[in-house]
């Protein structure tokens, strides 16, 4: 398998430290756009300093039960010898940093509401609160008569989570599906696609923080995405393609990868949690679901993206290449199938795909920071093998499955910082009576 | 920039117990990894199921020192069997990804607030080392500039460091250990030659995995607290990095491995530090400088992989891969 002559060899070697440069070049010089913006970022979006400090944040909207905006409501939030305090702003929102996720006790200062307004029967105040893996956690005081009633609702509540999982399933799917068409056509497995999701957040809000108009940041952060698809298809994986190296090496290198750049977006970004544009946003009510708009169009996105990728797998010459490619390299090759341009199009689109996941997954958690991607990492690697590894439409429907899962174990009383456990361990399940996955061929993957 | 002192405590490191835990750690990768092929990314669970087990037997059930090591021992055992049985049928790569699951699964339910009465949640554990320091045979005073505790906690982490050390290279040389790396190279030909892999892959993991146990307690006793921060993914992926550093299919490579990872790390966060304190280096401050390193010990994982893979010790005919 290594037989091959010196000269080559050493020329390829040579080849490869080049390229290795080349990607190295390519990702200073993408941190050096990004540097200036997260630094320029820092000064301008800040309500209250103190806030800005601390990576967990505690929130929420204040509005009567006419929705009109409650401002300047005192909340606190209290943790042992912790207290953190808050005002409502113009339009209802409030805010309190606190150093580290676990269990608060927030109080609603009535004496600071506005005359005629009282909290609606039922509300808890004060009230315990716990965070569930996410970085922010939102709390919700009805006034008035209130809607506390709907709140308790099992079947609203299921209905709730359901879309929800939809939601948070298809956003998985963005990024699962790229990361399946990689491993169909090159067999490796990519522990650095977390980090690519990270990017796309991380773009949006360095552009954005740079003054350029929201739509602007959005296409300049997928092109970022697909540029670095490319760059390390580019500088890394096809080298190594080239030189014979093996599968599992090329996942450590992956690891390798994923470090290095994880570090490097933290170097950049700082260890805090930031905001994109518009992440706030209160739930409307559509039909029997309360959803919030951003939620929405998450769905939407997502939904029409995935349908886009599955007509061009399906209908188009270029999807039927790719999927020759995924099925046989080497027969693909010789039907006149261009696999190097087939593999290099995969990362792109895997790059883009990853970035617009990672976009949507910062509305949905909501917030940005440097580890945002790896902690769905295994989510990711959960529905593509649920799927079946490799197969585009198992990526799609076993990152549905992870997503519902995931939001409705905590309808059934599963705890809500132990949600991702419960899919994990539905992975596993399936691995013991389905090796080969939903999707996947049935074949010995022993 | 005082070169003495960043140099002094670059060979600290040499002998801090939390290179013996890595040595170890990466030990039980070796035998994973490097002698039967098993690509094992959940270290980190196991080092967790370590120290959260000796932790817990002792602060919740009060059980003496040794009572509770052998918990610990046992519960990492029944977590390799648990992990083993659904997954080393499996292709290499499922295997990594469930390994993976599994340790971040640990992570999950020790960090759970529902059960802080036991394992203390987010905070962790602490105050559990006081039955080890109870043996410490060396009475009060200064060895090579430690007290009596540090200097305690060195040399029962290295002794049993090369107490592992040993029992692996006797395992590795025996019939048991042939059969094993047979299954590396090719687990077909074994299976054919009538071997039960399957055990011997089991066996395999079980031991590693006791060691990365033995490692998790020799991580958290100096400290005196286990919190489930320091058990995420990365702990294996640095676990990783020492391994290729030494070598895969060697028993000295880990624990060399392990040196230097902390050497280096150690010599670049001091030259770092000076620097900026001396202002020499302005476009940096310290948080930065320590994920700086972080950054080098990624692009050293990429470079070791792909330039060589058998590390400093290793054969490049013993690779796991081919």
């Amino acid at each position: 398998m290594r037989s091959t002559p010196q000269g080559q060899r050493a020329g390829r070697r040579l080849g490869l430290l080049r390229l290795l440069g080349a990607i190295g070049a390519s990702i200073f010089a993408i941190l050096l756009v990004a540097g200036p913006a997260s630094q320029a970022a820092s000064p301008s979006p800040t309500p209250s300093p103190s806030n800005q400090t601390f990576q967990n944040n505690i929130s929420g909207f204040l509005r009567d039960d006419t929705r009109a905006p409650l401002a300047d409501v005192t909340v606190t939030a209290k943790k042992g010898d912790f207290t953190g305090t808050a005002k409502s702003s113009a339009n209802g929102a409030w805010n309190i940093g606190v150093p580290e996720q676990g269990t608060y006790t927030v109080e609603l200062d009535e004496s600071t509401l506005p005359e005629g307004i009282k909290l609606a029967d039922g509300q808890e105040n004060p009230r315990d609160v716990t965070f569930s893996q996410t970085s922010n956690l939102s709390v919700i005081f009805a006034f008035g008569k209130g809607i506390v009633v709907q709140q308790q609702d099992f079947g609203q509540n299921l209905l709730n989570r359901l879309v929800a999982g939809l939601s948070f399933g298809l956003l998985l799917a963005l990024a699962s599906v790229g990361l399946s068409l990689i491993f169909g056509t090159t067999g490796l497995t990519n522990f650095a696609h977390g980090e690519m999701v990270t990017l796309g957040a991380v773009l949006v809000f360095g552009f954005n923080a740079m003054g350029l108009p929201f739509w602007l940041a959005l296409i300049l952060s997928l092109v970022g995405g697909g540029l670095f698809g490319y760059a390390q298809d580019r500088g890394l994986w096809r080298p190594l393609r080239r030189r014979g190296t093996g599968l599992v090496p090329m996942m450590i290198v992956s690891i390798g990868l994923a470090l290095a750049v994880r570090y490097v977006i933290q170097f950049y970004f700082g260890g805090a949690t930031q905001q994109l544009p518009y992440a706030q946003s209160p739930e409307v009510q559509i039909g029997p679901v309360s959803i919030s708009p951003n939620n929405l169009w998450s769905l939407g996105i997502s939904a029409v993206v995935i349908a886009l990728i599955g007509i061009v797998l399906l209908k188009t010459r270029l999807g039927k290449a790719t999927r020759a490619v995924a099925d046989n390299p080497a027969l693909a090759a010789a039907s006149g199938i261009d696999v190097d341009a087939v593999i290099r199009l995969v990362w792109i689109t895997g790059g883009m795909l990853a970035s617009l996941g990672g976009i949507l997954w910062a509305y949905y958690r909501p917030g940005v920071t440097f580890d945002m991607g790896s902690a769905i990492l295994l989510l990711i690697f959960a529905g593509v093998t649920l799927g079946g590894l490799g197969t585009v439409f198992g990526a799609l429907i076993g990152s549905i499955i992870v997503g519902i899962f995931v939001e409705l174990t905590t309808v059934f009383g599963l705890a809500a910082d132990l949600k991702y456990v419960g899919a994990l361990f539905i992975m596993i399940v399936v691995l013991l009576f389905r090796p080969q996955g939903i999707l996947g061929r049935r074949e010995r993957v022993g | 920039m005082d070169f003495g002192f960043i140099l002094s405590s670059a060979a600290g490191e040499i002998f801090s117990p939390t290179t013996a835990a890595y040595a170890l750690a990466a030990l039980g990768l070796a035998v994973h990894f490097g002698y039967s092929g098993l690509l094992n990314f959940g270290q980190a669970g196991f080092m967790a199921v370590g120290a959260y087990g000796f932790a817990i037997s002792t602060l919740t059930f009060g059980v003496p020192f040794f009572v509770g090591l052998l918990i610990a021992i046992a519960a990492s055992a029944v977590f390799a069997l648990l992990l083993g049985i659904p997954t080393l049928r499996l292709r290499a790569d499922y295997l990594a990804i469930v390994t993976i699951a599994a340790a971040e699964i640990v992570r999950y339910i020790v960090t759970t607030n529902q059960l802080t009465a036991v394992t203390g949640s987010a905070n962790g554990l602490a105050a559990f080392e006081g039955s080890f320091y109870a043996m410490n045979p060396f009475p009060e005073g200064s060895y090579f500039g430690m007290n009596n505790r540090d200097f305690f906690i060195r040399v029962v982490g290295w002794a049993l460091v090369a107490l592992c050390c040993t029992l692996v290279w006797l395992l590795m040389r025996s019939p048991w250990g042939r059969v094993l790396k047979g299954i590396r190279e090719d687990e077909n030909a074994v299976r054919s030659l009538g071997k039960n892999v399957y055990a011997y892959k089991m066996q395999a993991l079980v031991i590693g995995g006791v060691l990365g146990a033995l490692a998790g307690m020799v991580f958290t006793l100096p400290r005196g607290a286990v919190q489930p921060a320091n058990y995420g993914t990365e702990l294996t992926f640095f676990l990783y990095t020492c391994l290729l550093l030494g070598g895969l299919g060697t028993v000295l490579g880990p624990v060399i491995g392990a040196m230097i990872f902390w050497v280096v790390l150690s010599l670049t966060q001091g030259i770092l530090y000076g620097l900026i304190e001396s202002g020499a280096v302005m476009w940096l401050n310290t948080v930065q400088a320590g994920q700086l390193r972080y950054i080098l010990v990624g692009v050293a994982l990429m470079l070791l992989m792909i330039f060589r893979p058998q590390g400093v010790f290793g054969n490049k005919k013993e690779l796991a891969f081919a």
